[in-house]
């Protein structure tokens, strides 16, 4: 089977997020970057399908051109070709669904059509919601959201989606397309030789043509902080008396 | 002028984040004829609560595909609704569905969608700010009226009855194509919790990468257990392997709102305090007393977790006479 995941690249934000002085991005001076935490178990995901039933996988990112090393990333985990839609700033939802449509019809021309699709349910940053959902409807393929489960049975895939209580299972037939949450699977760490080898790997550029953003961001606001100070019970075990009456007066002891 | 939200429904009635939506659609357009989209079987206790929240018309999708969750018929029922209605703005609320099934009427109809909204000052362009990071960061942003597609993030505006009239009930049948009818919930698997759930739970006592290890939640266990609690962990926890998912809490893991929050050897990256600032009063137990947690705790201990939280249930014992 042939499948296609696609990927961000977003800051590791640590405890306390910091703008750039336009207000119009994070301050990334001072973080590092990773897939989107939804999407690393996609990629994760993809390369276990591809090594049950056999196939070939490719990831695919739209952002800057240093997203180059989250597609590195999942080359060393075991995907096996990589494709960068190379942007400037952020694109809005509509707009990288738009581009991410096009690259999979141009893709899919060139080398097959793909089985299976995995997008993150949601972006760790922007959290737009959407763009999965988006190009599978411009696909004209089925569409499951949030899933924590997904096995392929003959010409279907099975989706499970956590829900209070329970998992809900929906059937889809293949092509088509999936948004997955972390907690899909726990992903491996990549092998040192792996990394090596994904470092020399192709990765194969498109530069997508500029679309206005429909969905306008003016500004980021980093939301006010409470301004409490944490009440200092004590240090160490000898606190824990004052903790017990603490919890006592809040009603849980 | 008119808006239509999208409401979920509960099996008494409609789910509190939809009448949320509700009170933040009406503030939106004051004056405006507010219209409600439902699936499933129609009835007048629908029209008495939406009423009471101000809805002057429901319109309830009647058809066998509702018999089980279909998002994408969902989506096609609001997208014809939302072509006799040509509202200006149409909302749901940020949940899991409310937001699956705005990006589907927006992917249908080719349209901007702004997902989990907790403020509008209206304009055209609406203006909205939206939560980025789990709520951690938020975003100024605007797109084009009729209609705005909008969810409303949980639990920022309070649902508001007003002295309404029940609804006017109007049924209609969509028409849905073969696709739209085969996307839907086929099966349900019920799990077993063992005890109280992470979601539900009036304690949670969580530990992160200052555990050190599995058997390092053995101290955590022990206090949640004293407190009928339940027990969480950060995401490097997960990540090392050392708690199943299920059991972290934060921006990719479960939302959280106890009673009290103690987190133990946990920095509080933004991520995992998206989880749990939905928690009343927050503890943290942490060896450096310049974590980040310290900033969002309403009271700290500051010493190593591993003499703090056995401490703290022997106390708790002591105090019990147990």
């Amino acid at each position: 089977m042939r499948i296609l995941v696609c990927v961000k690249r977003v800051p590791m934000t640590g405890g306390r997020i910091v703008l750039t002085g336009d207000a119009q991005e994070i301050d990334t001076a001072h973080l590092g970057f990773t897939i989107s935490p939804h999407e690393e178990c996609g990629v994760e995901e993809a390369v276990r399908l591809v090594e049950a039933h056999g196939g070939d996988s490719v990831v695919l990112t739209l952002g800057p051109p240093e997203a180059e090393e989250q597609l590195r990333d999942a080359l060393a985990l075991g995907i096996e070709r990589a494709i960068h839609l190379v942007t400037g700033e952020e694109w809005d939802g509509q707009a990288t669904a738009e581009a991410i449509t096009e690259a999979i019809r141009s893709e899919e021309a060139a080398s097959g059509r793909f089985d299976l699709v995995f997008f993150g349910n949601e972006s760790a940053d922007a959290g737009g919601f959407q763009v999965g959902i988006r190009v599978a409807q411009a696909l004209e393929r089925p569409c499951a959201t949030g899933l924590k489960g997904i096995a392929v049975e003959g010409s279907d895939v099975r989706c499970e989606q956590e829900v209070p209580g329970g998992r809900d299972v929906y059937r889809l037939a293949l092509p088509a397309v999936v948004t997955v949450k972390e907690g899909l699977n726990l992903p491996h760490y990549p092998s040192v030789p792996a990394k090596l080898r994904a470092q020399r790997q192709p990765v194969e550029t498109v530069t997508p043509t500029p679309r206005e953003a429909r969905l306008r961001k003016v500004r980021l606001l980093v939301p006010e902080s409470s301004g409490k100070r944490a009440e200092v019970l004590g240090a160490g075990a000898g606190a824990a008396e004052r903790v017990v009456e603490v919890l006592r007066e809040i009603g849980v002891a | 002028m008119s808006i239509l939200v999208v409401v979920e429904r509960q099996v008494h009635g409609v789910d509190e984040l939809s009448l949320q939506a509700l009170a933040f659609g009406r503030a939106l357009e004051s004056g405006a004829d507010v219209h409600a989209l439902a699936v499933g079987e129609s009835g007048e206790a629908l029209a008495h609560v939406l009423g009471a929240h101000g809805v002057s018309q429901v319109h309830v999708a009647e058809h066998e595909a509702f018999a089980s969750y279909a998002p994408q018929a969902v989506a096609r029922a609001a997208v014809e609704l939302i072509g006799r209605l040509s509202p200006v703005v149409v909302l749901a609320a940020g949940t899991e569905r409310g937001n699956e099934v705005l990006a589907r009427v927006a992917a249908l109809l080719d349209r901007p969608f702004a997902a989990n909204c907790v403020e509008s000052t209206g304009g055209e362009p609406l203006r909205v700010v939206r939560q980025r990071w789990g709520g951690s960061l938020l975003e100024e942003a605007e797109l084009p009226l009729e209609p705005a597609l909008v969810t409303v993030a949980p639990h920022v505006v309070a649902a508001s009855p007003v002295n309404g009239h029940p609804a006017a009930i109007e049924t209609f049948r969509p028409a849905l194509s073969q696709e739209e009818l085969a996307l839907r919930v086929v099966e349900h698997v019920q799990t077993e919790v063992e005890g109280v759930s992470l979601a539900d739970a009036k304690v949670v006592v969580s530990g992160g990468r200052g555990t050190g290890s599995p058997e390092g939640f053995a101290v955590i266990e022990e206090l949640a257990g004293l407190l009928g609690g339940a027990v969480g962990c950060s995401r490097a926890v997960t990540m090392a392997g050392w708690r199943p998912h299920t059991d972290q809490v934060g921006q990719t893991g479960t939302k959280i709102a106890p009673d009290v929050y103690i987190a133990c050897g946990i920095s509080g990256a933004t991520q995992h305090m998206a989880g749990c600032k939905g928690a009343k009063r927050i503890l943290a137990i942490n060896t450096d007393p310049e974590a980040s947690i310290m900033a969002s705790a309403d009271y700290a201990v500051v010493g190593d977790l591993h003499e703090v939280v056995p401490a703290v249930s022997a106390a708790l014992r002591k105090a019990r006479g147990t």
